[in-house]
C-alpha cells in the first residue's frame, strides 16, 4: 500500500480501525483530539460505534463493559484525563480483559500544560491505578512506528488479555509524516470464548469480574496473572540499539526524545565523540538484557538518560546497568522540548568529566 | 401434587449471602421471575454494582459483569453498544447510583441508553457498615450522622427518579417499593415493564425500588418494613414519574 501523510493522531486512529477495532469510547482533550473526532467520522462508515462519554471514567468503564462483551475496543485521552481512567484500567487489568489506551502525554502535575512530555512514566509502567497489576507500555518515536505498535497493540492485548497503552508525546500526536499501512498476517488468537455475548443456552455463563473476597483465592488469581506478566516479560521485549559498537557514551532515550538524540549523536561524530542510542521501544517489559549486555562493555565508560521529565525512566536505566557504569541524566519538562544543541552539550560535560 | 412455588431459572440457586429480612433478595427474585416469563435469561447481561448486591453475578443466572463503584451504567453502555440485541440491566444502590455515580446513570440515561436499571434505595449505605446515604432522611441516624442528617450539615436527600424524569432519553421511570405482598406485585409489574420496553428497543428505563437495610437500620425485618412505609414512602412518593408515550 502506498504511503500517505498523516497526522500522528490520526494515523493512529486509522491504524486502530484497520486492526479491527470499531469501538471507541473517550471524552475530549488537548493534544489528541484529532484522534476522536477521526474516529466519530470513520466508525460509523463501517458499522463501528463511537461514543464521546461524560467523562474519562465512563469512557474506560464502557471500554470495560465492551471489551467483557467481547469486542476489540479503545480509549484515548492525555495525562489528566489518564489519571482518571487509573481505576478502570485497575479493574481491567484484574479482570483480564483486553483493549488499547492511547495516552498523547502532556506536561504535569495537575492541569500542567498542553504541550509534549513524557513525565507520565513512573504512571503508566509502575502502576497508576491501584494493585497488583502491569500494562505492556509501547513508545513509538515515528508515526510509521505508532501505526505498527498499534496494530500489534491490539493482538499483545487479546493474546494475554490485558490493557496495552500506547504512550507517545504530544509531538508525535500532532506531527505529520508519511505512514504505510501495511496488509498483516492474521495471527492466531484465541477466541473470547470468556466473553458476556449472551449464552444462548450452549455454554456456562460467563462473568467478568475482580473481586475476590477470599485472599488465597485473590493470591491465586494474582498469581495467575503474574504468570502471564513472566511470559510477556519473556517474549515482548522490544528494543532498538543505535551507533552502540565501540560507543565511549550510551544515551537512553524514548520516543520524540530519541529522535532529538539521534540528532544530537550525529552532531557528537562529527565532533569526533562516538556516541549510542538504547531506545526502549516497550517501556513495560523494559529492556534490562539489552543495557546490561552495553553496560558490560568496556569501551562504554557511561550512560546518559534524557526524557522530557525531572527523570523517571532513568531510574529503569540505573537498574539494568546495575552500578556498573555511571548513568547521567538531563531532562527538559513543562512541555519544553529539549534540543539536539542541549544534548551536545550534556555529552561533552560527561565526556570531559564536568558531570557530577 | 402440583408444584406451586419454586426457585425462577434465572437465579442460580447459590444462598443469598444478604442479612435476614433484607429486601435485596426480593428483588433479585423479582427480576429472576421477570426475565423466566420474557424468556430472556439466555440472552440477558447484568451488571452487578460496588455494595452488598456486589455478588449479584453468583445469583443471577445469565451473563454477568461486575463493575467499578457507581460505573454500572457505563459498562452497560459498553456492553449494549457491543450487543444491541441483547438485554443488558443494572442494579444499583444509593449509594452506588446516587453518590458516587450520578454522571453514569445521568448521562446514560440522557443518551437514552437501551438498558434497564432497577435502583436499590435504601437510604443507607449497607455494605460499609451503616454510613449516611445520598438518600439517607433528614434526621436519620447513620454511623456518619450520628446526631442525625442535618440539613445545615450535610444537605437533602436526593429524589434520583424525580430528576431522571426531567431527560428526554428516559423512557420510563417508577419508584415502587417492597414493603408488602401488594406493593411487591407493583414492583414486580414494574421489572417486568422495564424490560419489555427494553427488548422493544425504546430507551432507558429506570425502576427505583425502596427497600430495608434492617442491620444498619438496627431494626427487626419487621420494624424495617414499618419504617419504609412510614418515613420513606412520604418523602420518595411511589409511582411513575415518567413514561413516553
Ligand atoms: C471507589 C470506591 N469507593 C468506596 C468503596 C467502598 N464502598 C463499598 S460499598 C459502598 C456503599 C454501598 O452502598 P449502596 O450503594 O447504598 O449499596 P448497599 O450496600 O446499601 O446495598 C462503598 C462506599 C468502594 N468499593 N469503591
Ligand atoms: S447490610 Fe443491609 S442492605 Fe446489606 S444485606 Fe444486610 S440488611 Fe441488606
Amino acid at each position: 500500500m502506498a504511503k500517505v501523510l498523516m497526522k500522528g493522531n490520526e494515523a493512529i486512529a486509522e491504524a486502530a480501525i484497520q486492526a479491527g477495532c470499531h469501538y471507541f469510547f473517550g471524552y475530549p482533550i488537548t493534544p489528541q483530539n484529532e484522534l476522536p473526532a477521526y474516529m466519530a467520522k470513520r466508525l460509523p462508515e463501517i458499522g463501528g460505534c463511537f461514543l464521546q462519554a461524560e467523562s474519562e471514567i465512563a469512557a474506560i468503564n464502557m471500554v470495560y463493559g465492551a471489551s467483557g462483551a467481547g469486542a476489540r475496543v479503545m480509549t484515548s485521552s492525555s495525562s489528566p484525563g489518564i489519571s482518571l481512567k487509573m481505576e478502570g484500567i485497575s479493574y481491567i487489568a484484574g479482570s483480564e480483559l483486553p483493549c488499547l489506551i492511547v495516552n498523547i502525554v502532556r506536561g504535569g502535575p495537575g492541569l500542567g500544560g498542553i504541550q509534549p512530555a513524557q513525565s507520565d512514566y513512573f504512571q503508566a509502567t509502575k502502576g497508576g491505578g491501584h494493585g497488583d497489576y502491569r500494562m505492556v507500555v509501547l513508545a513509538p518515536s515515528t508515526i510509521q512506528e505508532a501505526v505498527d505498535l498499534v496494530m500489534d497493540g491490539f493482538d499483545i492485548a487479546d493474546k494475554y488479555r490485558n490493557p496495552v497503552m500506547l504512550l507517545a508525546d504530544g509531538i508525535l500526536g500532532q506531527m505529520m509524516e508519511p505512514v504505510e499501512f501495511k496488509k498483516r498476517e492474521a495471527i492466531d488468537l484465541a477466541e473470547k470464548t470468556w466473553a458476556t455475548t449472551g449464552h444462548k443456552g450452549d455454554r456456562p455463563r460467563n462473568i467478568i469480574n475482580s473481586l475476590f473476597i477470599n485472599a488465597k483465592e485473590l493470591e491465586d488469581h494474582v498469581n495467575k496473572i503474574y504468570r502471564k506478566y513472566e511470559q510477556i516479560e519473556k517474549s515482548q521485549v522490544r528494543v532498538e540499539t543505535y551507533n552502540c559498537e565501540g560507543a565511549d557514551l550510551i544515551i537512553a532515550a524514548y520516543g520524540s526524545t530519541a529522535r532529538i538524540a539521534k540528532s544530537a549523536i550525529e552532531m557528537a561524530d562529527k565532533a569526533g565523540i562516538r556516541v549510542g542510542l538504547i531506545r526502549p521501544i516497550t517501556l513495560w517489559p523494559f529492556p534490562r538484557d539489552s543495557f546490561k549486555k552495553w553496560a558490560e562493555r568496556d569501551h562504554v565508560k557511561s550512560f546518559l538518560t534524557v526524557e522530557m521529565s525531572k527523570g523517571q525512566m532513568v531510574e529503569d536505566v540505573s537498574l539494568s546497568i546495575e552500578g556498573k557504569k555511571p548513568n547521567y541524566f538531563f531532562g527538559r519538562t513543562g512541555g519544553v522540548v529539549p534540543t539536539p544543541e542541549e544534548i551536545l552539550g550534556e555529552i561533552k560535560k560527561v565526556m570531559g568529566g564536568t558531570r557530577g | 401434587m402440583k408444584k406451586v412455588f419454586t426457585r425462577p431459572k434465572s437465579l442460580t440457586g447459590k444462598p443469598f449471602h444478604y442479612c435476614p429480612g433484607c429486601t435485596h433478595g426480593i428483588v433479585h427474585r423479582l427480576i429472576a421471575e421477570v426475565m423466566d416469563e420474557l424468556d430472556i435469561r439466555e440472552k440477558t447481561i447484568g451488571v452487578a454494582p460496588v455494595g452488598c448486591a456486589v455478588f449479584a453475578y453468583e445469583y443471577f443466572n445469565c451473563d454477568m459483569q461486575e463493575a467499578a463503584h457507581g460505573r454500572a451504567p457505563a459498562v452497560a453502555t459498553g456492553i449494549k453498544r457491543v450487543h444491541p440485541d441483547k438485554i443488558v440491566f443494572t442494579y444499583q444502590g444509593d449509594g452506588d447510583l446516587a453518590s458516587i455515580g450520578p454522571a453514569e446513570i445521568v448521562h446514560a440515561a440522557a443518551r437514552g441508553e437501551k438498558i434497564s436499571t432497577i435502583f436499590i434505595n435504601n437510604a443507607i449505605y449497607g455494605m460499609t457498615g451503616g454510613q449516611m446515604a445520598p438518600t439517607s432522611l433528614i434526621g436519620q441516624v447513620t454511623t456518619t450522622s450520628p446526631y442525625g442528617r442535618q440539613v445545615d450539615q450535610a444537605g437533602y436527600p436526593i429524589r434520583m427518579s424525580e430528576m431522571l424524569a426531567t431527560l428526554d432519553g428516559a423512557v420510563y421511570i417508577e419508584r415502587v417499593s417492597v414493603h408488602d405482598i401488594r406493593h411487591i406485585a407493583r414492583a414486580k409489574r414494574a421489572i417486568k415493564k422495564s424490560f419489555e420496553l427494553q427488548i422493544a428497543g425504546k430507551g432507558f428505563s429506570l425502576v427505583e425500588v425502596l427497600s430495608t437495610c434492617p442491620t444498619n437500620w438496627g431494626m427487626s425485618p419487621l420494624e424495617s418494613l414499618d419504617w419504609l412505609k412510614d418515613n420513606m414512602i412520604p418523602y420518595y412518593p411511589l409511582g411513575v414519574k415518567k413514561e413516553a408515550e
